[in-house]
Formats: structure tokens, sequence, C-alpha cells
């Protein structure tokens, strides 16, 4: 094989192993298995969605966002969601998480750097709310897997003005 | 609006010396949504923004207040403006932009361009137009008829008979007072807005907003994850206050156990954090003396201000507000208010305590919006079940900061105001 097919195998076996992993996590989320997904991150592993005025690389030290958890508030959110307590999503709604577009933009130090596409539909009590947006995942692969490091939810409607509130998992 | 309506609907607030009814008309009646935009948004003052939003000359903002769009904006000589962002030519909106900076703003429609401090300047084929033609300021963007400011806080008002904003705030001006007072350089909006909504009556948020008593059963889940969460508490327990302010503003004034940036420490923040939140709070009392610097840093206050302003300066401070759109929708748009000098690590700390709390993602806001809506869709029952309660702590020589009397000094402003068009 020459150079650059080898490339090009390596490359759609990454990004197939990526689209497997991510996949899954859609699914764990959708099936509201929420523990098992969050065993998917790492022990530093943080999940934000800022605030859709501010430049999609903002800092959540410095400008507001919607989420911005560091792996305890992340397990607190499960645990939150998990309870029938958590009002706003008992009884829980149903999800669908659709994810497209998934690209490798870079791999460093061990560290891929994935962006993707998602549409999100949540409905409850007779209303259907839709999420949409782009995911910028940082990834470190773990065996024949990966394991989450950060995933940010860059979301392209007009603040949350449709939806209201994002009390499931994006 | 058909007389016979507002005969059906009775009288909207219903008082007696020891309970006090809201009648469940006033969150589903369309025309009781008209005359609150005729006599309450149309007339008292609205927050528009804050003087740190537009820094310098030619800065602006364009933000909906009362349904119309207006545009916030320095002029080349430093002072703030507002302007209905409407061509006085056919009334395309002048600036699509969200925010920036301008030197002038043009209507893409027909060309017609304007400085920023409103005044038209130049017009596309000008020589078609007769001489003299801008003299009386006809062709200038049309400022909104009142515009004032207190401790940077800017509001508008439609209304050119509306009283001056110092007295409009009342016992309110007091408390912006103690919440500016926590730093000796004024206070910014940090970047970035939380804008939502919720599908249920604007006065529902209004109640929700300083509302202490549904805390333990609605927010469980916040304090559970307060109690796992090590060293998140002081030893402080939740009480205080709550306090009539006039024409429709209210506060409760409580102490809390969650840690405040300024200034109530907590275990989590590390012997760091402890030095850092000990020079501030020795700062406020060399700058402000012990009485003062311990109300500042150690009390939370819960502020609204009528009809639609509040400051909640609790484990950050958030500033809050909010339009109908329909009786049964209001749009929301949310801030975080901080001191200017603040340190990184203590902007870090309460941005970290805002989304704890506050917010659409947060742990407690999606159940306030679940509330709200599911009390909304309770309206549908208004005929059979038409009334709301509102009278706990009634017959309390200082009601608790978990009573209602704050929502009783709402309801009865809100009632004085609306009830000349619904009830006769």
């Amino acid at each position: 094989m020459s150079g650059i097919a080898e490339n090009l195998n390596e490359a759609a076996v990454l990004r197939i192993q990526v689209e497997d992993f991510l996949s899954r996590e859609m699914e764990l989320l959708d099936q509201w298995r929420l523990p098992e997904w969050l065993e998917l991150f790492t022990e530093d592993g943080r999940y934000e969605i800022p605030v859709t005025d501010v430049d999609p690389d903002a800092s959540p030290e410095r400008a507001l966002f919607y989420v911005a958890d560091d792996r305890f508030r992340l397990g607190e959110r499960v645990a939150r969601l998990m309870k029938k307590t958590a009002h706003s999503e008992y009884p829980r709604s149903r999800t669908r998480h659709m994810i497209s577009n998934i690209h490798v933009i870079s791999e460093d130090e061990g560290t891929l750097e994935v962006r993707a596409c998602f549409h999100v539909f949540r409905t409850k009590a007779g209303v259907t709310d839709q999420y949409f947006g782009s995911y910028r995942y940082k990834l470190i692969p773990d065996g024949e897997s990966f394991r989450v490091r950060e995933k940010r939810c860059l979301l392209d409607s007009d603040g949350l003005r449709q939806q209201g509130r994002i009390s499931i998992i994006l | 609006m058909g007389k016979t309506a507002f005969l059906q609907r009775g009288p909207l607030v219903d008082v007696s010396s020891t309970r006090f009814r809201v009648s469940r008309h006033a969150f589903v009646d369309r025309e009781v949504l008209e005359a609150e935009y005729a006599e309450i948004f149309d007339r008292c003052w609205l927050y528009v923004g804050h003087t740190s939003e537009i820094p310098k000359a030619g800065d602006f903002i364009t933000r909906t207040v009362s349904r119309r769009s207006v545009l916030f904006v320095r002029d080349k000589r430093g002072e703030v403006r507002a302007f209905l962002n409407t061509c006085p030519h056919r009334g395309a909106q002048v600036c699509r932009a969200r925010s920036g900076n301008a030197k002038s703003f043009q209507c893409f429609y027909h060309g017609w361009v304007f400085g920023p401090d409103g005044r038209l300047r130049s017009q596309s084929d000008e020589e078609s137009y007769a001489s003299g033609f801008n003299d009386q300021g006809a062709g200038n963007l049309v400022p909104v008829p009142r515009l004032a400011s207190y401790r940077d806080f800017w509001f508008v008002s439609f209304n050119p008979d509306v009283e001056n904003l110092e007295d409009y705030l009342a016992g309110a001006k007091d408390y912006i007072d103690v919440i500016c007072d926590q730093s000796s350089e004024g206070m910014e909006i940090v970047e970035g807005c939380q804008e939502y909504s919720i599908r249920a009556n604007w006065k529902l948020l209004t109640e929700n907003s300083i509302d202490g008593y549904h805390a333990s059963t609605t927010h469980a889940t916040y304090f559970d994850y307060m109690k796992n969460s090590v060293g998140s508490l002081a030893s402080v327990s939740l009480e205080g206050k709550a306090f009539d302010l006039g024409n429709g503003h209210s506060v409760l004034e409580y102490s809390a156990p969650w840690g405040r940036p300024v200034a109530q420490w907590i275990p989590a923040w590390g012997e760091e954090g402890r030095e850092e939140i000990d020079s501030i709070y020795a700062r406020l009392k060399e700058r402000l003396g012990e009485e003062r610097a311990e109300r500042i840093a150690r009390k939370n206050r819960n502020l609204f201000i009528f009809p639609n302003l509040v400051i909640n300066d609790i484990m950050a401070v958030t500033v809050r507000t909010f339009f109908p759109h329909e009786p049964d929708y209001m749009q929301v748009n949310g801030w975080a208010l901080a001191p200017r000098d603040e340190s990184a690590s203590a902007r870090k700390y309460r941005l970290f305590n805002f989304l704890e709390f506050l917010g659409p993602g947060g742990f407690a806001t999606p159940d306030d919006v679940e509330a709200l809506e599911q009390c909304q869709r309770g309206y549908a029952s208004v005929h059979e079940a038409p009334w709301n309660d509102i009278s706990k702590g009634m017959t309390k020589e200082q009601p608790a900061y978990d009573d209602e009397l704050q929502m009783r000094a709402f309801w009865r402003h809100w009632h004085e105001s609306v009830r000349t068009l619904v009830e006769e």
C-alpha cells in the first residue's frame, strides 16, 4: 500500500472508533444510563455549555456559562438527575441525541480533538424542545476505546429562548 | 375588551385581615396582560443595562424593553444615551447587531446614517429633500422619553411624566447601595448573558425570585449537593426578614450557609481562599465600619424592584429582568454582577458558585422553571379553582424571610396599577 493510502486507512479506522464511541455515549444518554455515562469521563474531566453571546473558547473562570462542571460537580449533576426530587426531569423526559459530521481535528500528545454536530430532542408532557449546535471533545485513547477529558457543547440557538432550560445532559 | 368579561372576573386581589388571595385570572387573561403593558410596563422605570456594558465611546447594545427595541449607546462625548431603534424615515430597525462599537449607525433600507448621539448625519440623495429638512430634528433617532441611572444601573421609561428615578426606587435605593458598596471601584456585569424563557406568567417569576418558602422542597437536590460537597457550607443558619420597600419593591435579607465571594468563607476555598476573604472583609470594615461590613459580607439579599428587576445578592450576584410576551410566556435575561476590582481567583469562585444554583443549566433554576410551568398548567382550572393564597406570615409583627410579606407588597402595588382598567 502506498503511504497516502496507509495514512487514509489509519485515519478512517480512528474515525470509526471515535464514531462508535460517541454513538455509544449518545445511547447511554438516551437510555438514562447516566452513571455509566459519567464513567466515560477522566478524573479531571469537564462538561461545559457556554452562553451563546461569548466566544466559543471563552473560559468559565471569566465569562458566564450555562454549565461549567468539573468532574465532582458533573458527578453531582448525574446523582441529582437520577433522583425523583429532580423535579424538572421527574417524571423523566424522553430524549434522542443525533450526532453527525464527526471530525477528528488533531491528535496531540495522546489527546484527540474531535468536533461533531448535534441535534437533541427532548419530549415531556406534550412539549418537544430541540437543542442543536456543535460538540467539541477532548478524548484520551483508552485501549480500544476512549475517555472524555472535555466535552463542550456550543449551542447555535439564540440563547435558550425556545427551550427555556437545559435540564438534561446534552 | 368586553365589559362583561371584566365583571365575570371580579376582584383580582381579595384581602381580609387574615387571608390574602390573588385571582388566577391575573395569570391567564389577555386583558390583564394588555392592562399591565398600558399601566405598568409603559409607565414605570425599567432596567435597560449597566454602565460597565458600554465602557467606551461608540459602545452599544440593542435590547428589547417593553416590546420595543432600544439602542443603548455611549456617544462621542462619553454620555450614555438610549434611543428607540427605529428609523425615523420608514421604521426599520436601524441597528441589527446585538452589541459592538460603532462610529455611526446606518439604516440599510434607504441608507440614512445616524451618529451615536442619534443625530441624522446623512441621507442618500440628500439633495432631493428641502433645505432645512432636519432643522426641527424630525430626522433624528427618537430618544426614549426618560433615561436615568442609579449606581450604574440604567433605567428607561416610556412615560415622560414618570417621577424621578430616585423617588421611584424608594426604599430599594438603600439595598442597591449595600450591594454596590461591596467594591470601592464599582460593580460590573460579567461577560455573557443567560437568555431563556419560561412558559408561565411573568408574575410567577416575580414571586419565585423572592420566595423563601419553596427552597427546601423545590430545591431538595441542591441542598443534597451542598451536603455532599466537602466544605461547601459555613456554620451559619438560614434566617432573616422580609421588608416592604414601597412602590411595590421588596427585599429579603437573611444569613445563609453558602459561601459568598464578598465575603463569607467556606472550607472548600482552602487556606488561600480564607486569606483572600479575610482581606476583602478587612478592607470593607476599614472603608465602611464594622456594622455595614458585616451586613454586606454576611447577609444575603433577594431584592425585587417593581415591576421586573431582580438583583439577588446570594452565593453570587445575579441581575435578572423579564417581560411577558403572552399571558403564559415570558422571556428572561440573567447576568452576573461582580466587583470591578475582584481578583481572578475570587471571580472564579464567584462564577463557580453562580452556576451551582443559578441559571437554566444550574442545580436549582430548572426546578423553579418546572414549578412555574406546572402552576400555569394548573390555572386552566381558573373557573373552578380561582384563587392563589399569599397569606403566609400575615398576622406576624415581623414576617420572616420565608413568609410572604414581600409578595403581598408586590401584589398590592400591582393591583393599584391595573385595577381601574380590568375591574371597573
